[in-house]
Order: C-alpha cells, then structure tokens, then sequence
C-alpha cells in the first residue's frame, strides 16, 4: 500500500498569547510544531503499513524551516519525506495549497490512499484535505476515526453530529482523522537521529506540472482583510468556602440572583 | 494583493516581526524580510512606524464576470428527513446579505422525497428553492451532493453560499468550491457586508480562537463560506410565505462512498447544538473518569455534556462533546446545571480542582 | 564561541521534553508520596532510547553526543528528579565504564542490552564506611582458579535491586592500597548476590536505593572489569563522567523551580496585583533565572569538553557543585515565593527542594569537589 500523509508545521497555538496591553499576539517564544491531527494521521498510516505492507510518504508545503516537521515524522516511522517549497506558493490560501499538494502528489506516482489530519491548529479550516481529494478526482471521507483495510477495499468509521456512520469505498481514496483515531507513537532516539541525518528532497514549482496562476497569492480567491483579536473574557469569579456546602449555597445563590435557576 | 516591504525605508527595527500573526516576516542583514508564510493580512502594514511595508494590489489575471452572478444561497441541510436548525439559521442570516445586497434568497434542497420541506423553506425567509429529488440523496454523500451542487452553481451562477459548519457541510463545502474553482471560508462566527468592496465579509476565529479574521472572497464567484451553527438566532417563520420553486434533474451516476450503517451514539448527551441545558467541562476536571460525574448530572437534568477544547485535546471526551470559539457554538438556555441537583461530591471535586 | 545547541541535541531535547511531559511528569508527585520507583517508566525510557544515546550503533546505542544524553537527565529531572537519576545511575555510572574499559566480549555482553534499555544498571562503590574515604573499602574479592570469590556490602546504591547489571568495586590485594582495588560486572542472580533494605530518604523518592549484599558469590574472571588493581582509577574517572549527570540533574530540578516561580508569581494576586509586580519577587526571580543559566553554561560545557575528548574532570566537578548549589538556593527560593503554599505538599516546590539536596552530596560531596577543582588550581 502507498500511503501518502500530508502535514503542516504550524505553531503552537495553545502556547499562544494575547498582549494584553497592545491585544496582539505574542508569537515569540511559541514553538513550531507537526499539527497535532496530522501526528494521528502519520500514526494511522504506520499502523496500515505494518499491517499491510508498503510505503508511508509524508509530503509537507512550506518554508524550508517544515523540513523539521517532515524529519519529527520519519522519525516516527514514515518511509519517505518531501517539502514543497517554493516562493511561488508564499500566501496560498486552502485551494492553492491543495492544487500545490495535489500537484506533488501526482508527482510521486502510484498512490493508493493520502492521510490528512482532519484540519491544522492555526488555520482550523479542514478544506485542504477535501480539496486535495477534488483536484486529484478521488473519493474522500472526512472525521475518520477507525480504518480498516481489505484488498481494494476500504472500511471507516466517519464522526456525525450525532454519531458515526459506517461507509465503505475503494482505494484510491482520501481520508481525514480525528485524534480519536490512535495515540501517536512517541520517535525513538535513534529513530531521531536516523531522521536528522536524512536528505529532505524539495519540490519547487519547476518540478511540477503547474499552472503558476493557481499558485501562491495568485491562486487564492480569498483574502484576509483584516485580524483583529477578539474581546477578552472576564475573568470568572472564584467561590470558595469552608465547606462544599456552604460553597454550593453561595453558588446557588448567585445564580438565583442573575436568574439562572 | 501582497505586502512588500521597501528596504530602503526599513529601520530595522522589528516591529513588524513580532506583528505578524503568521511568522511571515524575518530579519535578513538588519532589513524585515517577507516569506512565503505571508497571508497579506497587512496586520505589518500597520505597525510599521516609518511607513516602510505596503500592501500593493498585484494583478489578477483570472477574471470572471461577476455581474452574471446574483442571488445568496443557502444549502438546505437535513437530519433524518427534517431541516436543521442550521439551515434556518442561515435562511435568518442570508436574508439580511440578500436584502443588503438587493437580491434573491434561494434554499438548496437535495434529497429523497423532500418536495413537502419547501414551505418550510420559503417560511424561513427564502424567495426560492432549487429541489434536487433522488434515492441516491438518501443520505448525504460527498460525491453525489458535490455533484449535484456544482452543476446548480454552473446553472444558475449565485453570488453567494451559506452551508452550516456540521460534519457534512465542511465535507462538502470545499470539495464544492474546488470544483468550481472559488474561495471559501470556513467556520465563521460572523457575516457582513464590506463597506468599501460590497463583497461579503466572512469572519472567522484562527489560531485557536485567539485572533479574528476577516476574510473577502473579490475576485472569484460564488463567495462561499460555512457558518457555525447557533450563531445566529433562528428566524421567525413566516408560514404564508411563498417563492420560486425550481426542480432540477440528477445528473449524478457515480457515487464512490457506500453508507453501510449509521450509529446514533448520543442522542441527547452530545447534541450539544440544539441542547437547552448543557453541562460541561474541562481539564480542570482532574482525569478523564472525572467526567462521569458530568455524565451523571446532564442525565439527570436531560442536558448535554460539553468539554472544553483542552479536555477534547487531552483526548478525554470526543470532539463532538467540544464547545467554545473552536468546537461548537452553543446557546443553551442554562450553560450551568442547577446546582440543588449537584452531588457534593462533584462540588468536592470543582473546589478541589479550581483551586489550583 | 558556539553558545547553542545543534539541530540534533534541539531534536533530542524536544524528544525528550515531550516524554518528560506526558510520561512522566503525570504520576511524579504520586510516586514521590508513596516512595515508588517506577519500572514502566524505565522500561519506556530504555525503549526510547535514552540509555544508548551517547553510545556507538555497534553497541545498539544511537551515536549522538554526550551533550545530547545531558539534555535528556535534565529535561527528565525537570519533571521527577528520581527520574532522570534512574537513567544517570545507568549511562554515567554503569554502561559508562564498561564502553570505556570492558572488552569487546564484555560490551556485547553488558553494554548492548544497557544501551538498547532492555537492562537497567547500577553501580556499587560506597560502603558503610567507606564514603568520601573510598580506599578504605572491605568488601573482597580473593581469587580462585577461574573466577574470585566476592563477600562484602554496599549501601546507598541507586537502581539497586532493580538493575540486572553492576559495576562493583572490591579488594583484590589490600597491602597495595587504592592499587588493590578491582571492578567486577555482577549480575542479578547471581548465587550469593542480594538486596538489603530499601532506603528511606528525603527526596528523589522515585528511585531506587538500596543495599547490595555479597556472600561469597562466585565471580567468573572475564567478568573483571580492566585489569587487577584499576578499579580505583575506574571508578574515578566514571565518577568524573557522573558527576555532569548529576550536575544535569540539578539544572534541571532548578529549571523547574524556576519555571515554577514564574508561573505562580504571575497568578498569585495579592493586595489587587500578582506578586511578580512586587520587585521583591521580581528581582528574586531575575537572580533565580541568571544562577540557572550560569549553571547551565557550565554544565554544558563540561560535556562539551568530554565530547571533544578534552580533559574535563575540573570542570565536571565546577558543574556539579555550581548547579547542586545554586538548585539548592533556586528550590529555596521558590518555596518562599510560594509561601504558605510552597510548604504544602499540594504544590511540587518542596519536592523539588528535597530532591535538590542529594545533588549537593552524591558522586562526592561538594566539599570533594572543592577539592579537584582547587587541587587542580593550585597545581
């Protein structure tokens, strides 16, 4: 089985903050690390791999610095790695990135399945997997949480509003996973270090068959007019006394007050 | 657009670096650098105290005639033969950019035997409703409600598209917008007008939920954008409504997914968008088995159970249970359960826990 | 001069840093209440890869650096100093000596299975009453045919009981001195090989102590470690290479201490204002934060040195009476930010001071310590 995963090295965010002074982000000092749902994702491949033989390739878009989100997942125990990086995709929203990676997919050849997280940290959109799925005219399944493999079939369980649904399809298909879907293994120190010494091949837009309008900022339609932070929360009021009791009648009393209850 | 920093001007002072939200900008030989990180949110424009960055509207070579486009749609979305409730939410709020805009409002309903829903369309605000009927609609698939979409949007051309931010509309929403080769936003929490463009303003929480952004779509038709649900208030419906009612043929042939089962896992307890009581919490709950304690006082209170996205995180409840600015958008009649019902135990242990 | 670490000790370090925080740091203050060494936990660091970082492929390590290996004990220590002990008892003070002076037959032996963790180590050298005083040690190894006879004891041993493997240090000839002293590898289960009591202590209550006990246990000569009579210089030298692991070991329950301040004195709102606007806190802090990274200079400095195969028995034991010191002072100190709370046991600051205080006294006493590094100044 040929397993591409596409990741994205994103910051942080649960180690972002809010200048309260100046209300803009404080970006210094977050680090950038493998989109957490993209972690699963590897994971779910490594699993069908030893399960089911063949290849798991991770494929990243960035700036040359994601190279170290690629060798954290060789590390982890994907074959093969690729950045595509190029200046020409700078500022690409979630249809250029996605006509990018499909781009660079095609360019790896025979691939039976691609594995995304189900969105990334930092943007939260959950677009460019589907919209890989559509340049490349592939089924896809979202919200996975359960893969099973048979020959050319395969069998998921896909999170609903109010459930999950069952649903089979044949490969090649696209799938994106939820964290339920496994705990990622942790890289062994000589995993690591047998990743760090690896070569990280990078694609430029020269390499592939691309339309350089579909590119970049160019092959974006749509465009941040503005970020602004959100008004902050107040601060919640802390109840504490003697006893559980008394506290829970102060609490009941407070919300008979602002007539919650 | 694209910001571009003059490096005769730059003073080198930084600024700018520590402005930007995507980590775009870099300093090379003392000047601010821009990389392909940039979004051209023009957040550095801003700050820069001598002027240096400017955004510079760059050409665009695609161009489409975006007068041929009219009219706002909203996707119809149903749970076992009913409309959501976020399809009404949205009839509610495409009224207001149809109004804005001086155009029509149009439901898209897809599905099987689903003609007697059209009153229910047009009583939320719609002027018309494009019904597409087929077994094959049964229930939602990506290919076939791709298909089908994309041949409406090839058809007749809307200028925009509400779907609900549900598991379904963020499957079908860029899967959509690919094939027909336009922008989208996703998971908004907020929908405008842009005073200066007329293009609808999409605006979204990122960077999990700690800055806002405000998204246009000016090149490119339709604007789509999916829309949390609860978000906006359900609109008054108004039963002697009617519209435009437009059957339009399947094209679909090839469906490549097969629903084999559905398993409803909460009926109640997770359905956290259309829920009045909700009981939730977070990884001030200590350790996962602590949520049965959460569990047990939504059951007796007929509410639902919620967790914070850093109990979600932790991997402690599933993403379906997660509230707030990155999971679902509530609006409970009680967010906090009463209290008279509250084991001491539980209280025990939110005291404990809150302390630290 | 090159103040930061290279790609792959920053890899190691987030490695390391991740483990730390997910696997160990969870059950930290639970196992220090109720004494209790984890074997999980070592198993998953040996798993990991911890115990062969610093050592060759062939030996089934992964050939990183020293420094790299530094980095894990303190990012392990930073969360549960017991911890990252467990591992420095095992590379510095057992693998260690036996990469440096075993033969081939006895690194694949010992070596191998330490290095790929599927065997944890110890090393026994103090004895009741021969601490700083290691000469006058009384256990003895007399020499029979093929192999020694062993009879003698050991106290104070970390992963004792625990570890399958044992650098052991014995008489073979009294009238020599420190000359007549010799290193065995033992083996758990051994005939005649036990375990003494479990040591109570004051901190690092999630590693093992604990007493070894030889009665005339029979030693297979090729399990000599070097030669007759090098034992003294053996266990110096590994004592050299401990004592950056313990150095680490402070570093890193310092870090923590101050991370710990930091957090706190933000949060901690008294008369209106979080303590950290008070500039009693915030110059404590600032003082906190300059010893820390002083102590981490010189404890990076002196594994530096012993990558580059320069001497660096001076500054090894400069980096461990420095950071011990200072971990001593920055726990302290942390304990009064805290105030009230810090000597509670709700919160891990007075753990972090009880477990600072052995850095000041194990792999030679401070005062040793002054003296190499004034013996070596003076010289």
């Amino acid at each position: 089985m040929e397993i591409v995963v596409c990741v994205k090295q994103v910051p942080d965010t649960t180690e972002v903050k809010i200048d309260p002074v100046t209300n803009t982000l404080i970006r210094q000092g977050v680090p950038s690390i493998v989109n957490p749902f993209d972690k699963n994702a590897v994971e779910a491949a490594i699993q069908l791999k030893e399960k089911h033989g063949g290849k798991v390739t991770v494929i990243s878009m960035g700036p040359p610095q994601a190279k170290d989100a690629l060798k954290e997942c060789l590390a982890m125990g994907a074959d093969e790695a690729l950045l595509v990086s190029d200046r020409a995709f700078g500022g690409a929203d979630t249809l250029a990135t996605s006509y990018t990676l499909a781009a660079a997919i095609r360019k790896i050849g025979k691939v039976d399945m691609i594995i995304c997280g189900k969105q990334a940290i930092d943007g939260d959109t959950a677009q460019v997997g589907p919209e890989i799925a559509e340049h490349l005219d592939w089924a896809q399944v979202t919200c996975v949480f359960k893969i099973e493999v048979d020959g050319q079939k395969v069998r998921l369980e896909r999170e609903h509003d109010e459930g999950y649904e069952v649903i089979e399809t044949q490969m090649p298909v696209l799938l994106t996973v939820l964290k339920s879907i496994n705990e990622p293994r942790y890289s062994t120190v000589k995993g690591t270090m047998k990743a760090n010494r690896r070569e990280i091949p990078v694609l430029t837009a020269g390499d592939m068959e691309v339309d350089p309008q579909h590119l970049g900022l160019k092959g974006s339609p749509t465009q941040v007019r503005r970020i602004f932070t959100p008004k902050q929360r107040v601060q919640g009021e802390l109840i504490q006394a003697d006893s559980s009791r008394a506290a829970a009648s102060m609490l009941v009393q407070k919300l008979s007050e602002a007539k919650l209850v | 657009m694209a910001v571009k920093v003059n490096k005769e001007e730059c003073i080198g002072c930084g600024a700018c670096v520590s402005s930007c939200p995507f980590g775009a900008l870099v300093m090379q030989e003392d000047k601010a650098d821009i990389t392909e990180a940039c979004t051209a949110c023009g957040a550095c424009v801003e700050v820069c105290p001598v002027s240096a960055i400017a955004r510079e509207a760059e050409e665009k070579t695609i161009s489409i005639d975006k007068n041929e486009y009219k009219d706002v749609w909203v996707f119809i979305e149903l749970a076992e033969g009913q409309i959501k409730n976020v399809a009404h939410e949205l009839l509610g709020e495409g009224r207001k950019l149809a109004d804005a805009m001086g155009q029509k409002l149009a439901g898209v309903l897809i599905g099987e035997g689903v003609e007697h829903l059209t009153k229910d369309v047009f009583a939320s605000g719609a002027d018309k409703v494009y019904m597409v009927e087929g077994s094959e609609f049964k229930y939602y698939t990506t290919d076939g409600f791709t298909t089908v979409f994309a041949e409406l949007i090839k058809t007749y051309k809307p200028s925009v598209i509400l779907m609900g931010a549900t598991n379904d509309g963020r499957d079908l929403g860029p899967r959509v917008a690919c094939r027909v080769g336009t922008g989208l936003t996703a998971d908004c929490t907020n929908l405008g007008i842009d005073e200066q463009t007329g293009l609808v303003a999409w605006t979204r929480p990122a960077f999990g939920g700690n800055i806002m952004a405000t998204i246009l779509c000016p090149e490119h038709r339709p604007q789509m954008g999916t829309v949390r649900p609860k978000v906006f208030k359900r609109p008054e419906q108004d039963f002697s409504r009617t519209g435009e009612f437009v059957r339009v043929k399947s094209t679909v042939k090839d469906i490549r997914t097969r629903l084999v089962d559905i398993v409803r896992v909460c009926t109640t307890a997770c359905n956290l968008e259309e829920a009045e009581i909700i009981v939730s919490g977070g990884r001030g709950m200590g350790k996962p088995e602590n949520f049965a304690l959460i569990e047990e006082l939504a059951g007796v209170l007929g509410g639902a159970v919620g967790a914070s996205r850093a109990a979600v995180d932790a991997g402690w409840k599933p993403h379906m249970h997660q509230v707030g600015q990155t999971g679902k958008t509530v609006g409970p009649k009680r967010m906090l359960p009463s209290l008279r019902q509250l084991t001491t135990v539980l209280l025990a242990m939110s005291w404990k826990y809150c302390r630290h | 001069m090159q103040f930061q670490l290279n790609e792959e000790q920053i890899m190691m370090q987030k490695l390391v840093h991740d483990f730390a925080e997910k696997q160990v740091a969870p059950g930290a203050a639970e196992r220090d209440a109720k004494e209790e060494f984890s074997r999980e936990i070592a198993d998953a660091m040996g798993e990991m890869g911890f115990t062969g970082i610093c050592f060759p492929e062939k030996y089934g390590g992964a050939e990183a650096d020293v420094l790299s290996y530094i980095l894990a004990v303190e990012e392990l220590s930073r969360v549960d100093a017991g911890v990252g002990i467990t591992l420095s008892a095992t590379v510095s003070l057992c693998a260690w000596p036996i990469y440096a002076y075993g033969t081939e037959e006895q690194k694949q032996r010992f070596l191998v299975p330490l290095a790929e963790g599927t065997k944890l180590g110890a090393f026994g050298l103090t004895e009741p009453n021969a601490g700083t005083d290691a000469a006058s040690q009384q256990t003895v190894a007399v020499a029979k045919g093929d192999h020694y006879i062993l009879n003698g004891s050991k106290i104070f041993i970390t992963n004792a009981g625990e570890a399958e493997i044992y650098v052991v240090f014995a008489i073979t000839d009294r009238s020599k001195g420190v000359k007549g002293i010799t290193a065995f590898v033992m083996e758990k289960g051994m005939p005649g090989f036990s375990f003494g009591k479990k040591e109570h202590k004051l901190g690092i209550h999630s590693s093992m102590t604990n007493e070894l006990i030889f009665q005339d246990v029979k030693v297979p000569k090729e399990n000599m470690l070097g030669k007759e009579g090098e034992g003294f210089k053996i266990a110096m030298s590994t004592l050299d290479g401990g004592r950056i692991g313990v150095a680490a070991q402070a570093l890193g329950i310092a870090q923590a201490a101050l991370e710990h301040s930091i957090k706190y004195s933000k949060e901690r709102v008294q008369f209106g204002k979080p303590i950290a606007n008070n500039q009693a806190i915030a110059f404590m802090l600032a003082d906190m934060a300059t010893k820390v990274d002083a102590a981490r200079l010189l404890v990076y400095r002196a594994a530096y040195l012993k990558d580059q195969g320069l001497p660096y028995s001076k500054e090894a034991a400069m980096a461990k009476m420095f950071a011990s010191d200072i971990a001593m002072e920055v726990t302290s100190d942390a304990i009064q930010i805290f105030g009230g709370y810090g000597y509670s046991r709700e919160y891990p600051v007075e753990r972090l001071m009880r477990d600072a205080k052995i850095t000041q006294i194990y792999e030679g006493t401070n005062q040793v310590q002054r003296i190499v590094v004034s013996a070596s100044v003076l010289r």
